[in-house]
């Protein structure tokens, strides 16, 4: 689904990324984890289209497509969806609107019939159930005011919606409590099937209790590091980052 | 330059009772010793009043008949039981009025006024707004030549159950005029009401509004006066409204401005009372050339008085906005209350917002801010609603729409301000502007 090769970005002439390869199929959970500073994060912004980043290497091809060639909106028109590690407050527009634009916006780049108001309240309801929200959020302005968790959770009830072929988490257990973590974990499992795929970006393990990834992989300084299975997570929570960092080192 | 207005001074001879003879003349002296301002006027510092200043305007022709009650529709907002006066090329339009007996609430045309109300008249017309200093001489030319416009009296305690619209037309016979519509408001001691003043165009293209209102709002009374300015995109309006606030009055203002090709909006509020609440908002949204300038003046006179202040500005091509506002708080303003907020969002490269945000305190146990920021498109905001899919031009409007609505939010009147953000949103999502 998704073939990242060697990739590279930097952000005002200084290179984040320094040649990064990845392969996620359909069906598979990867997480990506690391220190702070290794590039996580810009691995998932670059993946969704942030300007802020310029490509200086490498490809990146999602179904058959180069990702670069694509705006960010017909990225997520594809099926690309970024959940936010920092959700951005949009105070005028509310959760309804907001939701149901992007909704049909995805729908008619589907070939698929824009839904009204009422059929999509209809959408809506269900899938609030499944992140524990409660609709009175939908007339309020888009993450205006939320808590940190209520913009996590509203994260992953956009995701529900909007229904992507690849899901990439920034960090969506950062600030969240054990039992918002639970509800969050909770609806991505949920979500999971074997046409769709998950890239799970996190510094702690903690999370990947809850979902469970078929790969991880380690970045240090811009680099994938070491790659392995979901033992590979409980090694880094035993040894710390250090372990692999220091290995890197001794490698180079 | 100025000679156009004082031939129509001295030929027309405008009607009114003795009284107002002299003021008028009073007035066209401080016009003809004045003339207009420029831009070296601290008051006009970045308006230039030339393109008015430099035309010839003719004194309004009589309506040609054309406009029905179907053009109105779109200026009208509320329920057809709302209580409205129409005039057509500054001229008062009965039959597309509609004015029905109501208890407690005197509502009028000025030339109806000048006889069944000479009194009225008398005691409030006039004393208000400033035709004296040389930045109010566009003041000064509509009291010498006011003719017609509106007069409105709410009576001790009474509550108007709805709201009165003015609506002032121009129509295709305007062309080349100008009109001085001039319009009085008096709410009693304890009483409320809810004005609308809407200034648009039905045909007419290049013409001049030089509108005044004087509002007394008595003890305890609240008036809300909505002023919507949609002239035609190629005319010039200059507007000031004059309020004078007795004690525990409260008075709300907002200003709407998306028309004409150059406008100057004024709303000047005195709090002479202890106890009153002013508060000023606006919206101004702005394209191509146009040129927008809103100044305000509040000047808290008495203690324990709050007002507040918030103009937001939209502004795309090469349109400039400009919002000076004053507070001014006198020594024996104690306690006084401020708070003054310009935000312009800009569209383009060339767009341009001067903003001056002025406080004067002269007291020293205040509490005052003021702020003004001008910003483009929240970029981050941008990418997040892309990132779900939302094309870039949708996006922006969104965002644009989003920015306006904030202000239109604090209107309290539902079918108002559902219609100014249903006309807010087609600007934005290109069915117009």
């Amino acid at each position: 689904m998704l073939h990242i090769s060697e990739l590279r970005a930097s952000v005002s002439g200084k290179e984040i990324l320094k040649g990064i390869s990845l392969d996620v199929e359909a069906g598979e959970i990867h997480a990506i984890m690391g220190p702070n500073g290794s590039g996580k994060s810009t691995l998932a912004q670059v993946l969704a289209g942030h300007p802020g980043y310029e490509i200086t290497g490498g490809s990146v091809t999602y179904r058959g497509k180069d990702l670069f060639e694509m705006e960010p909106e017909e990225r997520a028109q594809a099926g690309v969806f970024l959940a936010f590690q920092y959700p951005v407050e949009i105070p005028g527009v509310s959760n309804a609107y907001f939701l149901r634009s992007a909704y049909n916006e995805i729908r008619k780049a589907r070939g698929e019939p824009e839904k009204d108001p009422i059929e999509f309240l209809d959408v809506v309801e269900e899938r609030l159930k499944l992140v524990d929200l409660d609709d009175s959020m939908l007339s309020r302005s888009v993450n205006a005011g939320f808590s940190g968790g209520e913009k996590k959770r509203n994260e992953i009830l956009q995701l529900a919606v909007l229904d992507p072929m690849l899901a990439i988490l920034d960090e969506t257990d950062s600030g969240l409590d054990i039992d918002a973590l639970r509800t969050v974990a909770d609806g991505v499992n949920k979500l999971r099937r074997k046409d769709n795929a998950f890239l799970v970006v996190t510094h702690y393990q903690r999370l990947l209790n809850y979902i469970v990834p078929d790969h991880v992989h380690v970045l240090v300084d811009g680099r994938i590091a070491r790659s392995g299975g979901k033992e590979l997570a409980l090694q880094l929570e035993e040894r710390g980052y250090d372990w692999v960092t220091a290995e890197q080192g001794a490698g180079a | 330059m100025s000679t156009a207005f004082l031939e129509q001074f001295t030929t027309a001879r405008p009607e009114g009772p003795a009284w107002l003879s002299k003021v008028r003349a009073r007035a066209m002296a401080s016009f003809q010793s004045a003339g207009f301002p420029t831009m070296r006027n601290e008051d006009w510092h970045f308006t230039n009043p030339a393109p008015i200043a430099e035309s010839t305007f003719e004194a309004m022709r009589a309506p040609t008949g054309a406009v029905t009650a179907d053009h109105l529709t779109p200026f009208l907002f509320g329920e057809r039981t709302w209580p409205r006066l129409v005039f057509i090329n500054g001229r008062y339009a009965p039959s597309l009025s509609r004015v029905e007996a109501l208890d407690g609430i005197k509502v009028m045309s000025l030339a109806v006024a000048f006889r069944e109300e000479p009194s009225l008249l008398e005691r409030h017309l006039t004393h208000h707004a400033d035709i004296d200093d040389p930045a109010q001489v566009f003041t000064a030319i509509n009291t010498a030549l006011m003719h017609d416009g509106a007069v409105i009296q709410v009576q001790k305690g009474v509550t108007a159950a709805e709201p009165i619209e003015l609506l002032f037309i121009s129509d295709s016979a305007a062309e080349g005029g100008a009109s001085h519509p001039r319009v009085l408001v008096v709410a009693e001691p304890q009483s409320q009401a809810t004005i609308i003043e809407q200034y648009a165009a039905v045909g007419g293209r290049k013409y001049f509004t030089n509108a005044v209102t004087e509002a007394v709002v008595g003890d305890g009374a609240t008036l809300h006066l909505f002023r919507l300015q949609q002239e035609a995109r190629d005319a010039f309006h200059v507007g000031t409204t004059v309020v004078k606030q007795s004690r525990d009055s409260h008075f709300l203002s907002f200003s709407f401005a998306t028309g004409a090709d150059l406008s100057r909006i004024n709303v000047y509020a005195g709090l002479h009372g202890q106890g009153c609440g002013a508060t000023l908002n606006g919206l101004y949204m702005l394209g191509g050339s146009q040129h927008c300038d809103h100044q305000t003046r509040i000047e808290h006179l008495e203690p324990d008085c709050y007002s507040r202040e918030l103009y937001k500005g939209v502004l795309d091509g090469s349109s400039h906005g400009v919002f000076n506002g004053k507070v001014y708080v006198h020594p024996a303003a104690q306690k006084t209350d401020g708070k003054q907020t310009n935000n312009t969002l800009l569209l383009s490269e060339r767009a341009r917002i001067d903003t001056k945000p002025q406080l004067e305190i002269f007291a020293d146990d205040v509490k005052c801010t003021h702020g003004a920021t001008v910003g483009r498109i929240d970029e981050t905001a941008l990418f997040y609603m892309k990132s779900r899919g939302i094309p870039n031009s949708e996006a922006r409007k969104l965002l644009t729409y989003a920015f306006a609505a904030e202000v239109l939010e604090t209107i309290p009147v539902d079918a108002l301000r559902e219609g100014l953000e249903r006309l807010t949103l087609q600007r934005f999502t290109g069915t117009t502007g």
